[in-house]
């Protein structure tokens, strides 16, 4: 089996909770290393208390979800339809494919037992009749290690029946995903792990918790997520908390791409640190001679933050801020705050060697390629943008096509089937805004070089 | 409304307090209303995807203070209404009570603007030579909803444009909006999966899973329910723009399930059969072979000239000689009737029959397999007209024993075959031979070579009047077309036969003047009118057949599958 590398140069402002052995160059994903190092003792404690209190010490703990929207996994489970008696599953997001993403393979690739330690007690508090892990396609490496992980964990009794000599019994399966973007939200990846395209679901009514897979009560959680389970429910709810800052409890993987010197993961406690810290401490800065153009805050879906642009107002508790992007929290709240989204924890740097036309151009290639083509605003919209920014990079800009691409955006964000309508059109919206001068500036070069006309074909 | 249910919630449209029956969701709640909230994806009758987002509307409902549970209110205590900040789709969307709806608002204009946009931008510029233009989704909301201008300038997709999917049914993927509706109806229809999208996103496109053909016998509602002109029917494609074709209410004939359907004519020609809705019977669809029928009034072996002995006459001449004929025979005449003819035209044979002491009045089944949708096990439309008029007593047969008996022995020398050929129904062509037939058909038979006179008989496009179906529901069918040139019209053949054998004229060639008998003579239809019956059809008592066996069994509506998640 191909080792995954390890990371040696750890920050020393990094707080690892999630990736603490993961890349030990001694720890191996064997269950008797995990076990060695602690393992699997709170999934047994779990087991001792009733399953209310283990999902007790979720809600205090307060973790929010890393996949995405950021929203409280105690409440998501709260919210399972237990009335209608049919049968609870659990599934873990693992299709990490968000561009910029590259935490969960992490956790997989080198410390599967945590993840699978996780889901049984998570499995456990919500009384789960079966356990999925929907592993992106792309990581066939990171399935196999899974799979072997579960048959150890079998063997031992932390999986399957009777899980570690209690009455509950639950077993893990592993199932290699579609390979597309589209899979990774949630009733998409339902749909497609019953076998179908990964088509999502119009919710109402199916949201999860009541229809989801096969129709039955289904929590879908991502892989940070519910390793943070064990973490809540080792330390207890309350200790937890105490982690990070208030309503942004925990670590954070962030993901850190693009014109830095230091690209990588690393785990922060939350709200501790600032964007400020991640792009120019711990990443090591900028190239030399380069200035900083933009920063996307959480995935390539999120909205961009234009360099030298400032953040000013009151936050919910009524303080006033006015932040550079250099000062964002790096938590939940504080790019919501900053008009974006933490979204995967995915932060891409782009500095001056490259044009923001072309950025948009490469995101709008890929939220092109992966709309499901279900509803007709994100499917025609989403290529439709492509098809623009394309055009505008091979030098056949117009100025109009400026409002076009706004207008665009707009007739997409908010109606659509599922969230890759904001996913598609958040990058054109927020680009053609911050940058409206630069697309004109483009389009205008390109009028005087005489190129500005549009080819018939 | 006579049985307006007393559960009635009230919402709020566009401003109005209205009171509806509740489960409805808004697309049916407003249309009740007379208001359109135009779509696309979403089908009456199938499952729904949601996908096509022009059904967007905006909702919100009377707020409640989140700790005390109290009504929110406004300033002058009306309920203070809480908008749902993102448009809702009304076509997955319950109606409540107290919910305020706008499907007039700003922000609902610019979605539909923004979907009619985005549905044209890959659409190909067809309209002239599609088969759908004049009847199209898309052409309808573009002008009722659309921006009315376009601001595309790049390439537009290129997509397969002819590829037949099945014997009856083109595909022009171009066309498609991808609304899935066609996949749903094989799904949750037809019960198999045949069609389905292969590519992503914009790329999506529709086609056959590999091996798979679209040949079932109901095909052609995919065609029906396409909003576009992407699938069209083999049959119909490129031959009638359809803003020539008069539309006429009609009756598929192929069964006792009677589906109702719409035929489509221009200057005297059918062009096509649709089913139309009724949820009481065939709900929006009909069978592909139902469809069909229509060729029977053109077909080569279709009777279109009266003679005698061979012979060319008109058509009261040939009256006049089957009444003679006829009444040479009197006592020794059998009549053969047919399950296929009107209430009306078995009521008047009926009446012959009397004249003629023939008793009693045979009629021909065909039964074949139901096919657990809308083809029932009994393959004549109006078996239970003919009880209802008298004109059998008992359920017809499909071998006729007791005539051939009869005829061998002499005891019958006279037959009136009406509709039916008896050389088919089990009468050898000896037997034939010695007997004076006088048939009246709608087609050259085995039954015609041995008949003395033969007169044209109308087919259900050529005529008005009802047929009364397995769930004994009387169902009104209208003239589409003229008949032969030179036939009797309407009733006048059977009204003329009965003024020929009596010497008096009590009956008008028309239904209503048929009904206005039938309503005096026989119980069940006693104080119906025929101009009263509805669109729908009207439930008839059938409780003096209970005992008898019919074939169609329980299934006397078929029952669409469950909702399911996503097609
Ligand atoms: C287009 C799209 C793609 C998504 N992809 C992922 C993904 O790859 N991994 C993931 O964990 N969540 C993804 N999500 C978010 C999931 O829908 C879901 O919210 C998440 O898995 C819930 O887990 P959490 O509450 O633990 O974050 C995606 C959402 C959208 C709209
Ligand atoms: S928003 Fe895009 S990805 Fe989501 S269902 Fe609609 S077409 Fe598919
Ligand atoms: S489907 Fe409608 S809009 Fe498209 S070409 Fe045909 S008639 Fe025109
Ligand atoms: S072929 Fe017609 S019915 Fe089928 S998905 Fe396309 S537009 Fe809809
Ligand atoms: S009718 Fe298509 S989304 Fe509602």
């Amino acid at each position: 089996m191909i080792a995954a590398p390890k990371r040696t140069d750890i920050h020393p402002k990094e707080r690892r909770m999630i990736l603490k052995h993961a890349d030990d160059p001694s720890y191996d994903t064997s269950v008797d290393c995990y076990i060695e190092h602690g393992g699997y003792e709170t999934l047994k404690k779990a087991l001792t208390l009733k399953p209310e209190d283990v999902h007790d010490h979720v809600m205090k703990a307060g973790i929010r979800g890393r996949g995405g929207a950021g929203f409280p996994a105690g409440m998501k489970w709260k919210f399972l339809d237990r009335k209608s008696g049919k049968p609870i599953y659990l599934i873990c997001n693992a299709d990490e494919s968000e561009p910029g993403t590259f935490k969960d393979r992490q956790i997989m690739h080198k410390d599967p037992h945590q993840l699978i330690e996780g889901m049984m007690i998570a499995a456990y508090a919500t009384n789960t009749a079966k356990a999925f892990i929907y592993i992106r396609e792309e990581m066939p490496h990171g399935a196999v290690i899974l799979e072997q992980a579960i048959e150890e964990a079998r063997a031992k009794g932390f999986v399957g029946d009777k899980i570690g000599g209690s009455d509950y019994s639950c077993d893990i399966v592993v199932h290699r995903g579609a390979a597309a973007y589209i899979c990774g939200e949630e009733t998409g990846l339902i749909e497609s792990l019953e076998g179908k395209r990964a088509y999502p679901r119009i919710k109402p009514p199916y949201f999860p918790a009541a229809l989801g897979l096969y129709m039955c009560p289904t929590i879908v959680n991502n892989v940070e997520t519910l390793c943070h389970v064990v973490h809540a429910v080792s330390m207890g709810g309350e200790e937890y908390a105490k982690i990070g800052t208030p309503n942004n409890s925990g670590t954070r993987i962030w993901s850190l791409s693009g014109h830095v010197q230091r690209p990588g993961y690393y785990e922060l406690e939350n709200g501790k640190h600032t964007y400020g810290d991640l792009i120019y401490e711990i990443g090591g800065g900028l190239k030399p001679g380069r200035q900083l153009l933009a920063v996307i805050p959480g995935g390539s879906s999120s909205k961009v933050w234009r360099a030298g642009e400032r953040f000013k107002g009151k936050d919910r508790g009524g303080n006033e801020y006015d932040w550079a992007i250099e000062d964002v929290p790096l938590n939940f709240d504080g790019p919501m705050t900053a008009g974006s989204m933490s979204g995967s924890g995915a932060v891409i740097v782009v500095d001056d060697s490259v044009d923001i036309v072309d950025v948009l151009a490469n995101i709008n290639a890929f939220y092109a390629h992966e709309s499901c083509g279900q509803c007709t605003p994100c499917r025609e919209g989403s290529l439709w943008m492509k098809k623009i920014t394309s055009r505008m990079t091979s030098g056949h800009a117009r100025p109009e096509d400026v409002d076009l691409l706004a207008s665009i955006g707009d007739q997409i964000a908010g109606r659509t089937i599922c969230a890759h309508g904001e996913a598609c059109a958040w990058p054109t919206q927020s680009f053609v805004a911050k940058f409206r001068d630069k697309f004109l500036e483009r389009a205008e070069r390109q009028a005087a070089s005489g190129s500005g006309d549009i080819r018939l074909i | 409304m006579s049985d307006q249910p007393d559960n009635l919630i009230t919402i709020n449209l566009n401003g109005k307090d209205v009171q509806v029956e509740p489960g409805l969701n808004i697309i049916e709640a407003a249309s009740r209303f007379g208001i359109e909230v135009p779509h696309y994806c979403y089908h009456p009758h199938l499952s729904v995807p949601g996908n096509c987002r022009m059904c967007l509307v905006e909702m919100g409902m009377p707020g409640k203070d989140r700790a005390t549970g109290e009504p929110m209110l406004n300033d002058d205590g009306s309920p203070k209404i809480m908008w749902v900040p993102k448009p809702v789709i009304a076509c997955a969307t319950k109606i409540a009570p107290g919910m305020h709806v706008s499907t007039e608002s700003d922000v609902v204009q610019k979605c539909r603007e923004g979907v009619m946009e985005f549905l044209l931008v890959n659409h190909p510029l067809d309209c002239p030579i599609c088969d759908q233009a004049g009847e199209c989704r898309l052409q309808e909301f573009a002008t009722d909803y659309g921006r009315g201008h376009s601001r595309f300038v790049e390439r537009k997709n290129v997509k397969p444009k002819r590829t037949r999917i099945g014997p009856r049914v083109m595909l022009d993927d171009e066309r498609c909006i991808l609304c899935s509706r066609c996949i749903r109806f094989c799904n949750e229809f037809i019960g198999k999966p045949i069609l389905g999208f292969t590519e992503r996103g914009s790329y999506s496109t529709l086609t056959t899973f590999p091996g798979k053909e679209l040949d079932d016998n109901y095909s052609l509602n995919t065609v029906d329910i396409c909003p576009v002109g992407a699938l069209t029917s083999t049959d119909f494609r490129f031959k009638m723009r359809v803003w020539f074709l008069k539309e006429t209410d009609s009756i598929d004939t192929e069964s006792s399930v009677g589906c109702n359907t719409i035929v489509g004519s221009r200057e005297g020609k059918i062009h096509r059969i649709t089913p139309r809705r009724n949820d009481e019977v065939n709900d929006t669809w009909m069978p592909d072979s139902g469809r069909m029928l229509y060729k029977q009034v053109e077909a080569d072996d279709r009777l279109t000239a009266y003679s005698i002995a061979g012979k060319p006459c008109s058509g009261e001449e040939a009256v006049k000689a089957a009444a003679e004929l006829l009444l040479q025979g009197q006592g020794k005449v059998a009549v053969v009737g047919s399950g296929r003819l009107s209430v009306e035209e078995q009521f008047l044979l009926r009446k012959i029959s009397e004249v003629l002491q023939s008793a009693p009045t045979y009629a021909v089944a065909r039964y074949g397999e139901a096919d657990g949708k809308l083809i029932s096990a009994d393959r004549n439309p109006n078996v239970r007209g003919a009880l209802l008029t008298g004109m059998i007593g008992n359920l017809p047969e499909e071998q006729l024993e007791d005539l051939r008996k009869k005829l061998e022995s002499g005891e019958v020398t006279h037959l009136l075959a009406v509709g039916e050929d008896l050389a088919e129904a089990g009468i050898p062509a000896e037997l034939l031979k010695q007997a004076q037939v006088v048939y009246i058909g709608t087609r050259h038979c085995d039954t015609c070579q041995h008949s003395k006179i033969e007169l044209p008989l109308l087919t259900v496009f050529e005529k008005s009047g009802t047929f009364v179906n397995q769930q004994f529901r009387l169902q009104k069918f209208n003239q589409a077309v003229p008949g032969p040139a030179g036939t009797l019209f309407g009733l006048s053949t059977f009204t003329k036969l009965y003024a020929a054998l009596t010497g008096e004229s009590p009956y008008a060639p028309s239904p209503a003047a048929i009904w206005t008998h039938m309503a005096e003579e026989i119980a069940e239809f006693s104080g119906l009118r025929y101009q009263d019956i509805p669109k729908t059809g009207k439930v008839l008592d059938g409780s003096r057949f209970d005992k008898l066996p019919f074939r169609e069994g329980a299934s006397l509506h078929f029952t669409p599958a469950a909702e399911t998640a996503n097609a």
